[in-house]
């Protein structure tokens, strides 16, 4: 672990996989619920946690050091399903990737409990993490100039899906009508770090 | 259903409606926004007797022009314009009393960029998630000014402050940001770090709310690619792949995978947010105040 200091008052926490990162955020997460850490933000990403505005971040960060931080993530409390429709473009060229069949793409990512990693792009837009290694698909090489709401989509290790129009390069390979942003709704967020996710595979025009 | 209300007679060029954001989201990606120049949007609500969270509107380069359908009372600051209410000159950085269905006219600024209108009862949009700040990155909070909108106004304190007017801001010659280096700086080649806290760039015409772009020296960087995403803070000098800076402003996104090569003090934000296309920056590299969390 190596904390950075960033500007005068936040700490960009490294560590070396993306399972640490998560168990650190929950960790970091916990500690402020108890009172024992004071920040603004805690935002996660794929190997870092930013501790932003924070008083002291030197002595945060030598704390941190010394801190015996779990390594393991923790078991989440609740799952979120979303019903999915497995009929995106990208699907056939997604199932090539896997060396599978288009209508396995469906079974194999339905059959994972998968886990927010990270937010960021947009507002609600989680980074799942939980597909198997080896499932792992590049970026469309031109990125789409609009990518609809409700699309759920692969890139690298991670699924996402579209809290709203956008353009976007990812894997496009179903949809589904849930509501992943709603200002209106408390929470807004659907999926926050550290929610589990399911996908199920629903028919459907 | 009360009269207070402001009619939009001319919207300019970028008009928005601003107060003091909505951090805490960012864990959400959600940028926090907010008033590019606080302290000018805090005082304009000072000037007109709102407390600070209230919203304002902030113009950009060319001003707007509003039509209250009661009588209200504004102030104008930030970038210095010229100021009419029904053609008559007003003053610019005090209170001054718009009669129901007089033109309020905030003109071009004079120099700078944005200027912000305190409005007595604050602008009164339905906030989201805490903030009536508009987020131009994510489309959050109400849209940009457009010209016949209608915005709400509430009720007013009663009491402004007993502030003859505010100092007009010098027109700024360059303007210098003071960075501490990181949390990426190791991404750059010494010559580019050099460059960077020695040379001189210019702010770009496509600098916005999201960041200040700057032309100048490209900074070579010693390895390629991209981080892996990970959080950035507002004042993050992030450096894509053309090697010229950027500094995040308001709307920055929460999370990027190209590296920040240093952090500009808050500071020093508002000036960013006044700085016209062609103006010469600077960044001075500082010590952290703190001392910094040292090795390990």
């Amino acid at each position: 672990m190596r904390a950075l200091p960033v500007g005068e008052d936040s700490l960009l926490v490294e560590v070396s996989s993306g399972e640490e990162a998560q168990a650190l955020h929950a960790e970091l997460v916990r500690r402020r619920a108890q009172g024992l850490l004071v920040v603004r933000e805690i935002v996660p990403a794929a190997r870092t946690v930013l501790l932003d505005g924070v008083a002291a971040p030197d002595r945060l960060a030598r704390e941190l050091a010394r801190a015996e931080l779990p390594a393991a993530v923790p078991p989440a409390t609740e799952v979120v399903d979303i019903p999915v429709r497995y009929d995106g473009p990208d699907l056939a060229d997604v199932a090539a990737h896997w060396g599978v069949g288009a209508s396995e793409v469906a079974r194999i990512h339905t059959a994972v409990e998968f886990r927010v990693a990270f937010c960021g792009f947009a507002p609600g837009f989680g980074y799942l993490t939980g597909l198997p290694p080896g499932r792992e698909v590049p970026r469309r090489a031109t990125p789409r100039t609009a990518v609809p709401a409700g699309a759920v989509a692969l890139a690298g290790p991670y699924t996402g899906v579209y809290p709203r129009s956008s353009p976007g390069g990812w894997q496009l390979i179903g949809r589904t009508d849930t509501r992943l942003w709603d200002p209106a709704r408390v929470p807004a967020a659907l999926l926050s770090p550290g929610t589990r996710v399911r996908f199920v595979a629903v028919e459907g025009a | 259903m009360t009269d207070r209300a402001l009619a939009v007679v001319r919207a300019g060029a970028l008009t928005t409606v601003q107060d003091q954001g909505r951090p805490g989201h960012a864990h959400l990606g959600v940028p926090r926004s907010g008033a590019l120049d606080g302290p000018a949007a805090a005082l304009v609500n000072r000037l007109v007797g709102n407390p600070p969270e209230a919203a304002v509107l902030e113009t950009t380069l060319n001003g707007c022009a509003l039509r209250p359908r009661s009588a209200v009372t504004v102030a104008v600051g930030g970038a210095p314009c010229p100021v009419t209410v029904d053609g008559r000159p007003v003053a610019w950085g005090a209170p001054v009393r718009v009669p129901a269905g007089a033109l309020l006219d905030v003109g071009a600024a004079v120099h700078g960029v944005r200027s912000y209108v305190g409005v007595g009862g604050g602008i009164t949009v339905e906030p989201v998630l805490g903030s009536r700040s508009t987020d131009l990155l994510s489309g959050l909070g109400p849209p940009p000014l457009t010209d016949d909108s209608v915005l709400p106004v509430g009720r007013a304190a009663g009491r402004y402050a007993r502030v003859d007017g505010a100092p007009q801001p010098r027109p700024p010659t360059e303007l210098v940001l003071r960075v501490s280096l990181g949390p990426r700086d190791d991404w750059f080649t010494p010559r580019a770090v050099r460059a960077f806290t020695t040379g001189t760039y210019r702010v770009s015409a496509a600098s916005n709310r999201i960041g200040l772009r700057t032309e100048g020296p490209a900074l070579e960087r010693v390895r390629p690619g991209e981080l892996p995403s990970e959080g950035m803070v507002l004042g993050a000098v992030q450096v894509p792949p053309d090697g010229r800076p950027v500094v995040f402003l308001a709307d920055h996104p929460t999370t990027g995978g190209y590296p920040v090569i240093g952090v500009v003090r808050a500071a020093d934000l508002p000036a960013a947010a006044q700085a016209l296309p062609g103006i010469p920056v600077r960044f001075v590299a500082v010590r952290r105040r703190s001392g910094g969390p040292g090795p390990g």
